[in-house]
C-alpha cells in the first residue's frame, strides 16, 4: 500500500490558482523530489499535504486514512513531519532543548507535568543520539539562534526527525547554503533515506542535490503537474527541458 | 559574580524573604509591606507564566485576581469566617472563569488577545461597581475580618500578629512559586517555551497551540487568584479596583520592569514597584508618573529588565 496518496488536490487563493489537480503517490522507503520554477504551486502542495492549508479540492489520503480535514498537529501525531523554506526553530533556546520539545512529543509527554526518571533517561538519550546523528553534538548547549545556517538546517531537520515520523517533508532544505554545507546536508538525507528506510518528500532548487537522491522526480509548472518519472527520464523530458531547464539556460 | 549561579541566587532570595519581618525595620520597612510585596510578587510571577514563558500578553489578568480576592471576603462577609475556605472559594471563582473565558479567546492573538482580556476583565470590574448590595459598589465590601486560621494543634492569629500573618503569605508564595517552577521544568513547560518562541514550529511539531495556551492561561490565572485571595486578606477589604484594568497593568509593568524571561524578574519587579508606591506616594500624589517614568527608562534602555541587566553582566 502506498504510505501517501494525494488525489487531485487543487488550492486557489481567490482567482489565483496555486495548485491544479496536482496527483502523486509516495511508496514506503521512497525518496521523492518535487521541482519546478518559482512560483509553480511547489510549497504550497507541500502545505496542503502538512495541513497548513486546506485544499479546495481533491483527497489526501495516509497510510490508508483519508487525513483531508485534519489539523497540522493531528498529522504530525500520524506521521508527517515537515521542514520549512525559511528554517523555522526555536532561536532563544539551545540546540539541544530544540531537540528535546520533539522527542518529548514523539513520547507521549507533551502534558506531563513532570518525568519519572527513567522517562527523564530515555529523553536524554534519544536527544543525545539525534545531536550525533545531525553532526551537532559539539554545539549542543550553544543557544539555536547564533549558529551558522547550516546548522540551523541541521537542527531543524533532526527536530522533525525527533519526532519518529514516517513521511519527512523537506522544504529546500539546502536553500542559501554553501557547497560545504550542502554536502553535509545532502550526506545526512541520504543517510536517513538508505539506513533508515525513511520515505521523504523533497523540495529542491539544487539540481545536484535532487539528480543525486531521488528515486522519483515530480515537476510542476505554474500548479500542474508536468512530468513525473526517474532522474534519467526527467532530464531526457523535452517537456521538462523547455519548461524548466531551458528556461534556465536561456 | 561566580557565586550567583541559579542555586547561589535562589538561596539568596529565600534566606531574604523568611528573614524580612527582623532586617526590614532595619531599612525603614514595616512588615506589611513585605506581605503587600508578596502578594503582588506572586500576582506578577503568575501573569508572567502566561507572558513570559508561554509569550501571550494578558492585559486582564486583575478580573481573576480581584475575582479571588471578592470570593473570599464575600465568604467570611456572609457566609462562615473561615479564613482557608474563604480562600479556596475565591481560588475556585477566579480560575472557573478564567477556564470559561479563556477557552473563549485562545484562538486571538498579540494585540487582539490582550484587548479581549480587558474588555472581560471591565465586565467584572463594571458588575461590582453596580452591584451594590452585594458587592458594596463602589465603596467596596467593608467590616469583615481575616478569621485565625486553625491548625488543631495551634490557632495562627492572623489578624493581629502582622508577622504570623508574613508567612502565613510566604507559605503560599513559596508553595505558588515551587509549582510555577516545576511546571516550567517539565515537558509541558517545555511546549510552552516553544509556542512563545515560534508558534509555527510548534504546531508542527505536533503541540496543539490552543490546547496549551488554554492550559497556560488556566494555570496563570489559579496562581493569579491565590494572591488575590491574599490581597483581600492583607486589607481586610476589597473593592472594584482590585479588578480594573490598571492593575492589571501594573502586574505587566512588574514582570517586564524585572524581566520578565527570568523566573525571579517579576518578583524583583514587585519589589521596585511595590516600595516606590510606599515611598513615593507619601511624598506626592503623582507617585504614578514616577513609576511610570523609572519603566519608560528601563524598557527604552534595559528591554530585558533588572534582572536581564545583571545576567548579561554576570555572562561578559
Amino acid at each position: 500500500m502506498s504510505l501517501l496518496r494525494v488525489e487531485s488536490v487543487s488550492r486557489n487563493f481567490g482567482s489565483l490558482i496555486a495548485v491544479r489537480e496536482v496527483s502523486m503517490t509516495v511508496e514506503p522507503g521512497e525518496l521523492r523530489a518535487v521541482i519546478g520554477p518559482n512560483g509553480a504551486g511547489k510549497t504550497t502542495f507541500f502545505n496542503l499535504i502538512s495541513g497548513m492549508l486546506q485544499p479546495s479540492a481533491g483527497r489526501i489520503v495516509f497510510d490508508g486514512e483519508d487525513i483531508t480535514g485534519l489539523l497540522p498537529a493531528r498529522r504530525v501525531w500520524r506521521g508527517i513531519a515537515r521542514t520549512f523554506q525559511i528554517t523555522e526553530i526555536f532561536p532563544e533556546l539551545t540546540v539541544r532543548e530544540n531537540l528535546r520539545i520533539p522527542v518529548e512529543g514523539a513520547a507521549g509527554h507533551r502534558l506531563q507535568p513532570w518525568l519519572s526518571r527513567d522517562a527523564d533517561a530515555a529523553v536524554r538519550a534519544r536527544v543525545n543520539e539525534l545531536l550525533d546523528m545531525g553532526g551537532l553534538a559539539a554545539k549542543a548547549d550553544r543557544l539555536v539562534g547564533e549558529l551558522s545556517h547550516g546548522d540551523q538546517r541541521a537542527t531543524e531537520i533532526m527536530m522533525a526527525l525527533a519526532l519518529k515520523p514516517r513521511l519527512l517533508l523537506l522544504d529546500e532544505p539546502t536553500a542559501g547554503m554553501g557547497d560545504q554545507e550542502t554536502y553535509d546536508i545532502t550526506r545526512l538525507i541520504r543517510r536517513l533515506h538508505r539506513d533508515q528506510r525513511l520515505s521523504i518528500v523533497l523540495i529542491e532548487h539544487d539540481m545536484r542535490v535532487v539528480f543525486h537522491l531521488a528515486d522519483r522526480i515530480m515537476v510542476l509548472a505554474e500548479g500542474a503537474p508536468l512530468e513525473e518519472g526517474t532522474p534519467a527520464e526527467i532530464a531526457a523530458s523535452e517537456r521538462v527541458q523547455a519548461a524548466y531547464l531551458g528556461k534556465a539556460a536561456a | 559574580m561566580a557565586l550567583l549561579n541559579r542555586h547561589g541566587a535562589n538561596a539568596v532570595i529565600w534566606i531574604l524573604l523568611l528573614t524580612a519581618p527582623v532586617w526590614m525595620h532595619w531599612v525603614g520597612g514595616y512588615t506589611e509591606l513585605g506581605s503587600r510585596v508578596l502578594v503582588m510578587a506572586l500576582a506578577a510571577m503568575a501573569l508572567n507564566f502566561l507572558l513570559g514563558f508561554t509569550g501571550v500578553l494578558s492585559f486582564g489578568h486583575a478580573a481573576y485576581f480581584g475575582l479571588g480576592a471578592y470570593g473570599t471576603a464575600m465568604t467570611i462577609k456572609y457566609l462562615v469566617p473561615s479564613t482557608p475556605l474563604a480562600m479556596l472559594v475565591g481560588v475556585v471563582v477566579g480560575t472557573l472563569a478564567a477556564a470559561i473565558i479563556g477557552a473563549l479567546i485562545v484562538k486571538l492573538r498579540g494585540v487582539y488577545f490582550a484587548m479581549v482580556t480587558i474588555a472581560f476583565g471591565q465586565v467584572f470590574y463594571f458588575i461590582t461597581f453596580r452591584w451594590n448590595n452585594v458587592t458594596g459598589g463602589d465603596d467596596g465590601l467593608t467590616n469583615w475580618y481575616r478569621a485565625p486560621i486553625d491548625l488543631g494543634f495551634t490557632k495562627l492569629d492572623i489578624l493581629h500578629n502582622p508577622e504570623i500573618f508574613y508567612y502565613v503569605i510566604l507559605f503560599f508564595f513559596a508553595i505558588s512559586v515551587a509549582l510555577i517552577a516545576m511546571l516550567l521544568r517539565s515537558p509541558f513547560g517545555r511546549t510552552l517555551l516553544a509556542i512563545r518562541e515560534n508558534e509555527r514550529r510548534a504546531r508542527f511539531l505536533g503541540i496543539p497551540i490552543e490546547r496549551h495556551i488554554w492550559l497556560s492561561f488556566v494555570i496563570s490565572c489559579f496562581f493569579v487568584s491565590i494572591a488575590g485571595t491574599l490581597y483581600a486578606l492583607l486589607n481586610n477589604f476589597v473593592d472594584p479596583r482590585a479588578l480594573r484594568w490598571d492593575l492589571s497593568g501594573n502586574f505587566v509593568i512588574m514582570a517586564v520592569l524585572g524581566g520578565m524571561r527570568s523566573f525571579w524578574g517579576p518578583l524583583v519587579g514587585a519589589v521596585i514597584f511595590v516600595v516606590l508606591q510606599d515611598y513615593v506616594s507619601s511624598m506626592t500624589e503623582n507617585w504614578e508618573s514616577f513609576i511610570g517614568l523609572f519603566f519608560v527608562l528601563i524598557v527604552l534602555f534595559f528591554p530585558r529588565g533588572v534582572l536581564g541587566i545583571i545576567r548579561r553582566k554576570a555572562t561578559s
